[in-house]
């Protein structure tokens, strides 16, 4: 399969970037190019222009910036995944990084390409809605911080406006608190067994008090509806709780509340992925006692 | 439009004048006659087309050549000019392979392995191979040949 033409511009800088996309509104960005090029192979994606920044060293980093690791939008996810820092502070972070697709897709696709494109499969998007984090985007006008909570508005869709870039996602370090021991997280998913997307993925983060009393939840879902989403049902019967299989079990219950559509393919139909959601829900709350 | 690329690949550097939307894998078998790299998938699932660019293992259908320019690339050609790599050996000796047509897509993945970890358990080795499919044999003797490969490096200390 071969794309359609296109014109290709390496920008060497953010603000070339945004220079070129500004005179193009067809032009695209491209990073790893591991959701953009399958979709332009299929002929679903044929932009004029694509403006590869993958080679820009202002969005080549992974900072520890002391309240947030700050993580630059063409890192790979393979080196989130490897990066000594997040793995000591935040490792059900790198842990989920290690979970995307296989050592080959790590080794090209990049976290900001990942979230630009939204695919509701994909595992970055539920792990940022938990962790709370937010995402920096520049555009012409200057730039924005973007909670997660906002930024994945559809299917495929994200805030970001026309002739914008993403720079920067920002994910809190709970190690830098007064109480850095006091959360609990981890991200679980029951994978498509060749693609390796989730058909249901959970990210789950907790806050847990001395006695094992949930302060904080968040929990989050991609793979069942057409976007990520917090599952505000189960992150409210949780808190208040002690951390415990029989609270997991009750809770998992309103695993899809929030789901606006379940997804129903030739994978998993509507029923089943329900199904596996409340599952996954379960076994990652339960996880958290033992992380 | 064309736009011109220059890449090292196996050692070799190589320029010429590409369209944009060239694939890699398409530039290193109808340009540059490296047929070794093989087209499977062809959706970035079943690695086949597996080389290494700038040391890392990727899938050169999802690649452009543009992407590549000014970088170094590694195809299964690339690993040694008489097929002597401990991890052809270990195919051969493993009997790790039947068709043999995801064989240079394995040895790569399984040469980015090595580089980022020479003593993998068969833990870590069925993991990296998450991205590479095999429809004849299942997965044992290439688990096999892989160890075999490891074992000689740890004898032998060659490069991988």
């Amino acid at each position: 399969m071969i794309p359609a033409s296109f014109d290709y511009k390496r920008a060497s800088s953010v603000a070339e970037a945004l220079d070129i996309l500004k005179g193009d509104g067809d032009a695209k960005i491209l990073a790893g190019g591991h959701s953009l090029i399958p979709a332009m192979k299929l002929r679903l994606s044929q932009p004029s222009v694509l403006v590869d920044i993958a080679k820009i060293p202002e969005l080549n980093f992974i900072r520890d910036r002391g309240k947030y690791f700050a993580i630059g939008a063409a890192t790979t996810h393979g080196a989130v995944a490897a990066h000594k820092s997040v793995n000591a502070k935040l490792w059900w972070v790198a842990n989920a990084a290690s979970m995307i697709g296989d050592v080959q897709v790590r080794n090209a696709g990049t976290i900001g390409g990942a979230i630009a494109h939204a695919d509701p499969a994909s595992d970055w998007p539920a792990v940022l809605l938990a962790a709370n984090a937010s995402i920096k985007v520049e555009g012409t006008n200057g730039s924005r911080v973007i909670a997660a909570q906002d930024f994945f508005t559809g299917f495929f869709m994200t805030a970001l406006e026309e002739g914008e870039i993403i720079t920067e996602i920002h994910i809190p370090d709970p190690t830098s608190s007064d109480t850095p021991d006091s959360w609990r997280s981890t991200y679980q998913k029951f994978a498509q067994p060749a693609s390796r997307f989730a058909i249901v993925g959970c990210a789950v983060n907790l806050q847990l008090s001395a006695d094992g009393t949930i302060e904080q939840a968040y929990v989050a879902f991609n793979g069942v509806d057409s976007k990520a989403y917090r599952a505000t049902s189960v992150e409210e019967a949780l808190v208040g709780r002690t951390l415990s299989d029989e609270t997991a079990a009750g809770a998992c219950d309103g695993a899809t509340a929030q789901a606006e559509l379940i997804m129903s393919d030739h994978y998993a139909d509507e029923v089943y992925r329900e199904h596996l959601a409340k599952v996954i829900c379960k076994r990652a709350i339960s996880a958290c006692m033992y992380d | 439009m064309k736009i011109p690329v220059s890449i090292t690949v196996n050692g070799k550097v190589y320029a010429h004048e590409v369209e944009a939307r060239e694939l890699l894998v398409y530039h290193l078998r109808d340009r540059l006659r490296l047929t070794g790299t093989h087209i499977g998938c062809d959706t970035s699932t079943c690695g086949a087309c597996t080389v290494h660019i700038d040391n890392k293992a990727v899938k050169s259908c999802t690649v452009l050549a543009v992407q590549a320019d000014g970088c170094d690339v590694t195809t299964i050609e690339g690993l040694s000019g008489d097929a002597s790599h401990p991890l052809q050996v270990g195919f051969k000796e493993e009997h790790g392979l039947q068709c043999g047509f995801c064989t240079p897509g394995m040895i790569m993945t399984a040469s980015d392995l090595l580089m980022r970890n020479p003593d993998p358990s068969e833990h870590e080795i069925r993991e990296a191979l998450e991205g590479n499919i095999c429809r004849c044999t299942g997965y044992h003797n290439i688990v096999r040949a892989i160890q075999y490969a490891a074992k000689e490096f740890s004898t032998e200390v060659v490069g991988c």
